[in-house]
């Protein structure tokens, strides 16, 4: 790990201790906007940090945003730092140059894409569905059809009506209706399907982020078994929950290990395929690791009183968002079937590249 | 103390470790082409004595040891990737795997220089076997509590009792023996040593015990007043437990705990087809990004090892995970395409899928069960 990463991190982290307690992130989900956890964040240019030196930001890279994303979902980080990272990212790609504020990112699938219209100068007129933190953005960076190319789109959400909507988390999700609204476009990306790219960055960020939700439910259930006691003893002491907290790890190290891989060979050829390996493994992985948390933690987990829901809800709504592991399994095992079965061993050491581009679809 | 910030950074693979997997490719493709072996599942407990050899003379056993001894002097980075080739081709390994794997190191860290100079050059020109002797018919995953006994006697030592599940020990020259050479005390872990015993010596009875699946592959040793020469005790006396606990993460971490049924994962995906429907092919998927993943996990607790740490619980979690995957993947093949139940089908798919299932049980208990293993976890979280 760099020492440039380090650094990151824990400023990052002092940040994270210092506004996303519990009793905070709650009152984000009842509709409070946590003003001074943004500023905190804008403050040190980590909404920023992918974004180009020439463009305002610090040019770092993805691994280094997986590994704060990671952090910022241990903390349950109730604010778009994800979003607002793969927003500046491709508008940037797109020489747009990133507004301040909050961003978002138009979830669509990369079959289901609006059209770019023309007035005055370009314009959108769709809906765009459960857009996170919707109502909060200041800029939305969508991928539309232009003829028969793609490309990225900078629209304000004060241009459209919203339909406030939620995760399973109080996450905002809202959906955003334009009509004749006025974009900004860059130029078109060389990337063959830019729409697919903004799938896959945006399953990495809820993958980073539940990683690190995964983190904070083990050191909770952890705690807790070391503190609960029944039979006279730490529950932690019977064999049933030690083997339930083991594999639990299991899973969370997994993830660990799925997520750097993933971050190592960002921006490589064919980096697609791990992307999607830890978007897949991540995914499958909230589950059960959710399921280990609230079976240690008993009835007092299932309260709203305890912290544990802020990240078991976050992985249940997480692991949707941008494809869950059932899509990302097919576009790995259709590459894999389409490719043949003496392809795999070359694919697993990547002495051979895999395919450069996901199947369709 | 309670650890909860797990390390699996990325691991490169070094341009050398490319250039040797290169060279075992080209080895192993010219073994396929003449007809040397079938892949097979679970092959690194298969014997075939003279691919051991063919794989002695690359220079390919003892990977990692000193020069001096025979060894290839390189790194273990370079043994991983050696290993993995020669699982993923499904090569009967199963000669050499013990003492490549497991005595050849405990020599190296522990041994006289007489044991290492006697017995590193013969493991590594494949003329010399082990077979693992820990478990015994009252000493399982409660392995303190052996009863096999050595005695000191005029430059002996005198040994009694028996070992199972002994693997390949009908082949093998020698045992490494967990003994007590004292008697149980307070600290149940004191007073164990190991002592490296030529099975073929007066006293030694070899009797098969037979798998499941028919196979013999599993033995009961027993050892009536056989004489241990001194110089045979690896290490020091009483200092058994400490130096059979010592090198874990290295067995525990290998591609063997995740790589058993690889022969098969490559089948399955032959018989699926080039396009198959969404559902069969995002289980293959997921499948997939399970053993991709198994791989990285390896790959970084190898990485750790090469840069001298000891990462015992991320060791333990690859191969309670690893493991895990193993036992799936036949389950999963059944669902993903059609089996009759009858291993000797048409090859390769059916009898690779029979042949996975009869060997699954064995997957999460050989190498210490993946309850032993998860209790080890549970202390390392802090729980115990």
């Amino acid at each position: 790990m760099s020492e440039m990463r380090d650094m990151l991190l824990d400023s990052a982290r002092r940040i994270f201790a210092d506004y996303c307690a519990p009793a905070k992130v709650i009152r984000v989900e009842q509709g409070e906007w946590p003003a001074e956890l943004w500023q905190a964040l804008e403050s040190t240019g980590l909404p920023l940090m992918l974004v180009p030196e020439s463009l305002g930001g610090s040019g770092l890279d993805w691994a280094d945003a997986l590994a704060l994303l990671r952090l910022s979902g241990r903390y349950s980080t109730p604010v778009p730092l994800g979003e607002t990272l793969l927003a500046a990212d491709l508008l940037a790609r797109a020489g747009i140059t990133p507004p301040a504020g909050p961003l978002s990112v138009a979830p669509a699938c990369p079959g289901d894409l609006p059209r770019l219209g023309n007035g005055d100068g370009p314009v959108l007129s769709a809906t765009l569905q459960r857009v996170p933190w919707g109502r909060y953005a200041a800029g939305i960076a969508a991928v539309v059809r232009d003829g028969d190319g793609r490309r990225v789109v900078l629209v304000d959400p004060a241009h459209g009506v919203i339909e406030e909507g939620v995760n399973l988390a109080g996450e905002p999700r809202d959906g955003i209706s334009f009509e004749r609204a006025p974009v900004r476009f860059g130029e078109l990306l060389p990337e063959a399907d830019v729409s697919f790219l903004l799938r896959m960055y945006g399953a990495l960020v809820r993958a980073a982020q539940m990683t690190g939700a995964m983190d904070r439910a083990l050191e909770l259930a952890v705690a807790y078994a070391g503190e609960r006691e029944q039979f006279g003893r730490p529950i932690g002491r019977f064999q049933a929950i030690q083997q339930q907290l083991a594999v639990m790890t299991g899973d969370v190290a997994a993830s660990s290990a799925a997520l750097e891989a993933a971050g190592e060979r960002l921006g490589r050829e064919g980096a697609w395929f791990f992307a999607a390996v830890a978007c897949a493994r991540i995914a499958e992985a909230a589950g059960p690791a959710a399921s280990v948390a609230h079976q240690v933690h008993g009835a007092m987990g299932f309260t709203y009183e305890h912290s544990l829901h802020l990240s078991t809800r976050r992985l249940w709504s997480w692991r949707e968002e941008f494809g869950s592991e059932r899509e990302w399994g097919e576009r790995i095992g259709r590459s894999l079937a389409a490719r043949g079965a003496d392809a795999l061993w070359p694919l697993l050491t990547e002495t051979e590249t895999g395919d450069t581009q996901p199947p369709p679809g | 103390m309670a650890r909860l910030d797990l390390e699996f950074a990325a691991q490169p693979l070094p341009r050398e470790a490319e250039a040797l997997r290169a060279e075992v490719r080209g080895f192993l493709a010219q073994e396929r082409e003449a007809g040397t072996f079938e892949p097979t599942c679970d092959c690194w407990l298969h014997h075939d004595v003279g691919l051991t050899r063919r794989i002695a003379q690359r220079g390919w056993i003892g990977l990692t040891w000193p020069e001096r001894y025979g060894g290839g002097g390189r790194s273990i980075l370079e043994r991983f990737v050696v290993t993995e080739e020669l699982l993923a081709a499904g090569a009967p390994v199963g000669a050499h795997w013990v003492a490549d794997r497991q005595s050849g190191p405990l020599f190296l860290k522990f041994g006289t220089e007489e044991q290492k100079s006697f017995f590193l050059p013969r493991i590594t020109r494949g003329e010399c076997f082990f077979a693992i002797g820990l478990s015994e018919p009252g000493s399982g995953s409660d392995l303190a509590s052996v009863r096999t006994r050595a005695v000191r006697s005029d430059g002996f030592w005198c040994l009694n009792g028996t070992k199972i599940w002994s693997s390949g020990a009908h082949r093998a020259h020698y045992m490494i023996v967990l003994c007590r050479t004292e008697p149980a005390g307070e600290d149940r872990h004191a007073g164990l040593s190991q002592l490296a015993v030529d099975l073929s010596a007066p006293g030694v009875t070899i009797r098969p015990i037979y798998n499941l699946a028919g196979e013999h592959h599993f033995n009961e040793v027993v050892f009536e007043d056989v004489e241990v020469p001194d110089e045979r005790v690896v290490g020091g006396v009483g200092a058994g437990w400490r130096q059979v606990t010592s090198e874990l993460a290295f067995e525990r971490s290998g591609p063997e705990r995740y790589m058993s049924i690889y022969p098969l994962f490559v089948e399955l995906i032959r018989r699926i087809g080039p396009e198959p429907g969404a559902a069969t092919a995002s289980e293959l998927g997921r499948l997939a990004a399970r053993l991709f993943t198994l791989r990285q996990m390896s790959l970084s607790v190898n990485g750790r090892l090469q840069a001298g740490f000891s990462p015992d619980l991320e060791a333990a979690l690859v191969k309670d995970v690893g493991t895990r995957f193993e036992r799936d993947v036949p389950e999963a093949a059944r669902m993903l395409a059609p089996f009759d139940g009858d291993g000797r089908a048409e090859a390769p798919f059916p009898s690779l899928l029979a042949d996975a299932l009869l060997h699954a049980p064995s997957f999460t208990l050989r190498g210490g069960t993946n309850e032993i293993l998860r209790g080890l976890i549970a202390r390392g979280l802090g729980l115990r």
